[in-house]
């Protein structure tokens, strides 16, 4: 299971045979040179996938050609019930916003914003207010609903906007570094979050992170990626497989201590 | 249709100053543009674009001169087209430069300014042009004043539509777009409204303080708005309020209303200061 070529149909086929995100040999190209190259990637429904890499190693990049904001060669689709579609309906969850911190913008505006065409400068209405109340319940964030932005916690924010994700009912969850400028506890309850609605709602979720810390046990394939899939598998095999340990030495966990393309050819 | 806000303001409004056309003039164009000012504002101030429409307004003095030169004798149209040009001008080079948007800003805010100024002051005219400097909303024509109505109502209706993808996007571009907002459009039109707008408002209040009116309602109402449409609302009534006072007292002053008018706004700003570290304090010790 080290090596993508090892085993290559070895996710090929979902598990449940209806439904799962396919990204076939992905490929994205910034002037002149390949950042990513040939990624096949198959995600289940109900399946959280981590893709985990270096500072460099194209993962971002390939978060924005899924979001569909870089040129890519590839074909992307969504397979539903056996029906095949071109594009996945996706959520994004954005590691950060970008706002000033005495921004005016609260949470409900940030919400209603996000999901209704009631312009929110006029004002929300009590029916409204209700509903983005409703919607936060669900992510332990309906108490937050007068805040501002601004003065939100990392994980708090992130809750608010998995229950912006969660309204375009998607069918690929996107998690950009969710470890980011959250506390251990805000993260094991986001993942506990997440891992209740893949399971409830039957999404695919792909989470980007270069922070490994925690995340083996609430992930069940961890993708190893640096420019092309070096390895990819079940997080425990992975992390504890001899050869990568030989190669990356024992200190995985910091997977910015990765080596770079050239090393990994010799495995 | 003009004649009735006239006698609207003989009847209402019974003061000395009332009494002048010029004045019921720029009293009425004030009550349209501010709240616009106020709008746009709100979204300038959020999407850190100040500096940006300082260009805009200074780019006036190169339409203006390019206007001169093609013998276009009313520098609306150059100016407008200047600004449009210079707005997506500013986008592309933000996108082929690894350089700060800063310092293309100020690259392109220097080169508009000396090219407006090299062109006008030949044979020592600029003295002629020192009106688009400071404005004067006192010589403000009812065909302007349609005009500022025309665009109130667009602006209206471009909020209602894009209002709510403007703050989106204005938090996470990634984010509007994984919503189906058209970014790069709406980012476009947003840049060319503030174009338009700005450059009607040269002749009225000047190149050096049209920024201040877009900048200063929105930033007062930022010190104590804790929602978007708090936000709002007290930007159009900062804007609306230092407006007419602005007015008024450059009335009995003798001063440029402009000038005068960014004098209550700022005002309103040290006002706003104080209140929002009030309400701060009061929320503070109810909790």
């Amino acid at each position: 299971m080290l090596s993508q070529n090892d085993q290559p149909n070895a996710t090929l086929e979902p598990s449940c045979r209806h439904c799962c995100i396919k990204i076939q040999d992905l490929t994205v190209c910034l002037s002149g040179h390949t950042i990513l190259d040939g990624i096949n990637l198959h995600v289940h429904c109900g399946e959280v996938v981590a893709i985990v890499g270096p500072n460099g190693a194209g993962k971002s990049t390939l978060l924005r050609a899924i979001l569909g904001e870089v040129p890519y060669q590839g074909t992307m689709s969504s397979l539903m019930g056996g029906v095949e579609r071109r594009r996945p309906r996706i959520g994004y969850v954005p590691q950060k916003l970008h706002f000033e911190i005495d921004s005016p913008v609260s949470v409900a505006d940030l919400v209603v914003a996000a999901v209704s065409q009631r312009p929110v400068w006029w004002g929300i209405s009590t029916k409204s207010f209700e509903k983005v109340k409703r919607i936060l319940s669900v992510f332990a964030a309906d108490d937050l609903i007068t805040r501002r932005i601004g003065e939100l916690s990392g994980g708090e924010l992130q809750r608010v906007l998995l229950a912006i994700a969660m309204t375009a009912k998607p069918e690929l969850l996107l998690l950009d570094e969710p470890g980011s400028g959250v506390d251990a506890k805000g993260l094991g309850l986001f993942y506990q979050l997440v891992r209740d609605l893949r399971k409830q709602h039957d999404i695919s979720v792909i989470l980007v992170t270069h922070d490994l810390s925690g995340i083996s046990e609430y992930v069940d394939r961890l993708v190893l990626l640096n420019h092309a899939i070096v390895a990819e598998g079940n997080p425990k095999d992975v992390l504890s497989n001899e050869k990568l340990i030989q190669i990356f030495g024992p200190g995985l966990w910091n997977i910015s201590s990765l080596p770079t393309i050239s090393n990994e050819r010799s495995l | 249709m003009i004649e009735t806000w006239y006698k609207l303001v003989d009847v209402l409004l019974p003061f000395d100053w009332g009494h002048y056309i010029f004045m019921k003039n720029a009293l009425l164009a004030i009550v349209i543009i501010t709240p616009i000012y106020a709008v746009l504002g709100t979204m300038v101030v959020s999407n850190r674009m100040a500096f940006f429409t300082d260009v805009l307004g200074h780019s006036a003095l190169a339409g203006i001169g390019i206007g001169v030169l093609c013998g276009i004798h009313d520098p609306t149209w150059p100016m407008i087209l200047m600004a449009v040009f210079l707005a997506i001008l500013v986008n592309i080079f933000k996108g082929l430069t690894r350089t700060s948007t800063d310092t293309v800003l100020g690259v392109f805010l220097a080169f508009m300014v000396a090219l407006g100024i090299t062109i006008l002051s030949r044979q020592g005219g600029f003295v002629k042009y020192t009106k688009y400097l400071i404005g004067d909303i006192l010589a403000v024509t009812p065909a302007e004043i349609n005009w500022l109505a025309v665009i109130f109502f667009f602006v209206l209706v471009y909020w209602c539509i894009a209002g709510n993808a403007l703050i989106l996007t204005s938090v996470n571009s990634s984010l509007a777009r994984s919503r189906r907002i058209k970014v790069f459009l709406l980012e476009t039109t947003f840049t060319i409204l503030l174009a338009v707008i700005v450059m009607l408002s040269i002749r009225l209040v000047g190149v050096l303080i049209i920024n201040s009116l877009l900048v200063l309602p929105a930033a007062a109402s930022r010190n104590f708005a804790r929602d978007t449409r708090a936000y709002t609302f007290w930007a159009v009534v900062f804007s609306l309020v230092s407006g007419i006072t602005g007015l008024i007292a450059s009335y009995y002053w003798g001063t440029a209303s402009g000038a005068t008018i960014v004098l209550f706004s700022a005002g309103c700003y040290v006002i706003s200061v104080l209140a929002g570290r009030l309400t701060t304090k009061l929320v503070n010790t109810n909790v």
